[in-house]
């Protein structure tokens, strides 16, 4: 091996990338917890047009007589101490939905949490769209997010399963590009989640169905619209809780100091016997 | 490994201690004079951007037969206690009057049976209460704006104002609604639910109809109706009940 080794770091996030990441990360956190207090206001799910207490719901989260369940169509799950019936920090019995370490306010408040929900979707859909002009201007899609067409061969798609499966991160120079998983899972975030949540999100006001009425139809109305908002609130969760394990598992000084400062150091080659 | 647990067990502590400041932070910050004008921008900003979005006249969407609710839920008063309803129901609305006020030319009062000699129009239209839920239901009312009209409209007023006969811990209902959504066509006084008389649950005799709001925006039980230039005066100054006492955004339409 050639010594000495150059310094091994590559300018990784731009600029937009970085701003719009922090953000979007205090954004999306708000969202999702404003968003499970507004769920608690009326803790069901329905498809179609319409739905209230008397019309069939797929989901259901609420106290039964001693307890707290989850009722997903026929499976009853229960959930006592932490869905439907738990304490709060004063350790009384409350029978809402999500607890009060989930939402936002931590009290029971629909308008507090709509106020939180309306202000900070602003900021997901103001910044993220010029976040996705300056992506296209400074070819951050194509560069680092476009997958190519090797990458996605049954075959390299498959290596690259079973390399996050051994926890064999990437090393060296390929550790500075995002890999297929990668860009897949971001892709799916920015090109898919996102716009599905701030659609669905549309598609539940009255004034915005008024001007778009083919939202109704792309999503088979306003409870189905409501429905896919939490399926979707969902998926960005578990997006989050795997970005985080995989920043813990790659490095997390290496990758949160590259988000902050746009630089970022390669981390060593893996030894033949490692 | 124990590196990496190790170092896992400290984000993950980071993270909680962060998720806990995060959680006691934003409860304490929207109490704060700068957190409530960064709502209340909010607020305003999304009513202007519907205004400059949304035609006038757009309609919300209208639905089939096939689409109304089996049964539609009622919110909020089932039986007003306010003023002397509990007479007017028991004789039926024979003496029931709508009263509007105001800054008009020429205030109305008009009986049920006026009413319903009144321009007539029947809509199928979908009811989104604040909380989530949603019920389709037949209405069939009078136009608002061809009302105002009639009364004369001062070019001085800004809102529209209904009182109701319904109060919530003694404090009577109200709602108030911009002129756009006052002369809208689908902004109805309607007094017929799914072709029967409305039930009291649902406002019986007279309820408002604005199908591009929300549901707390839909005034059951009115008796007057109000012409004003500002909102001020009325209530607690923000232009209804549930904002007024809730901190509910005045503009609902999302």
């Amino acid at each position: 091996m050639a010594d000495p080794v150059p310094t091994p770091w590559r300018y990784r996030h731009r600029l937009p990338t970085r701003l719009w990441h922090w953000l979007n990360a205090l954004t999306v956190i708000i969202l999702l917890m404003s968003g499970l207090m507004i769920f608690n206001a009326h803790p069901r799910l329905y498809w179609g047009q319409y739905g209230a207490n008397l019309d069939r719901a797929w989901l259901q989260i609420g106290p039964t007589s001693t307890g707290g369940h989850v009722v997903i169509g026929s499976i009853d799950v229960p959930t006592t101490g932490v869905l439907g019936r738990w304490r709060d920090k004063q350790g009384n019995v409350q029978t809402r939905a999500f607890p009060y370490w989930a939402t936002i306010p931590s009290r029971y408040s629909l308008a507090g949490a709509r106020r939180w929900h309306i202000l900070f979707a602003w900021l997901l859909v103001v910044p993220g769209f010029l976040y996705v002009v300056a992506s296209l201007i400074n070819r951050h899609f194509r560069r680092d997010l476009l997958p190519s067409r090797d990458e996605l061969r049954p075959r390299h798609l498959w290596q690259d399963v079973k390399d996050h499966a051994r926890l064999r991160l990437p090393t060296g120079d390929a550790a500075a590009r995002y890999n297929i998983l990668q860009k897949l899972a971001y892709d799916a975030v920015i090109f898919g989640l996102i716009p599905l949540m701030i659609l669905t999100g549309l598609t539940m006001a009255p004034a915005f169905d008024a001007t778009f009425p083919w939202l109704l139809e792309l999503f088979g109305g306003r409870q189905s619209a409501r429905s896919l908002h939490f399926l979707s609130a969902m998926g960005l969760l578990a997006f989050t809780i795997v970005h985080l394990t995989m920043v813990v598992l790659a490095g997390p000084v290496r990758e949160i100091r590259s988000m902050l400062t746009g630089w970022f150091r390669l981390p060593p080659e893996r030894r033949r016997n490692d | 490994m124990t590196e990496i647990v190790s170092r896992r067990r400290a984000l993950g502590g980071l993270a909680a201690g962060a998720g806990g400041l995060l959680l006691a932070g934003c409860d304490r910050v929207a109490k704060t004079t700068t957190a409530r004008s960064l709502f209340t921008g909010a607020e305003a900003l999304t009513y202007r951007a519907n205004r400059l979005l949304t035609a006038r006249d757009a309609l919300a969407p209208e639905y089939g037969a096939g689409d109304i609710s089996p049964v539609f839920r009622s919110n909020g008063t089932a039986m007003p206690g306010g003023g002397d309803y509990a007479a007017l129901l028991a004789n039926r609305f024979r003496d029931w009057r709508l009263q509007v006020t105001g800054l008009v030319a020429r205030p109305l009062s008009l009986s049920l049976d006026q009413i319903g000699r009144l321009q007539r129009r029947t809509q199928t239209t979908r009811h989104d209460c604040v909380e989530g839920w949603s019920a389709i239901g037949r209405w069939t009312g009078t136009p608002l704006g061809p009302l105002l009209a009639a009364a004369g409209l001062s070019g001085a007023a800004r809102y529209i104002v209904f009182h109701c006969y319904d109060l919530i811990g003694g404090t009577p209902y109200y709602e108030s609604i911009d002129l756009v959504d006052a002369f809208h066509p689908q902004t109805i006084l309607a007094y017929a639910l799914n072709g029967h008389l409305l039930p009291v649950p649902n406002g019986a005799p007279l309820r408002l109809r604005i199908e591009r709001q929300l549901g707390y925006k839909q005034a059951k039980y009115i008796h007057t109706i109000e012409a004003v230039a500002s909102l001020a005066a009325i209530g607690a100054g923000k232009g209804g009940y549930w904002e007024d006492v809730g901190d509910y955004a005045w503009y609902a339409g999302i």
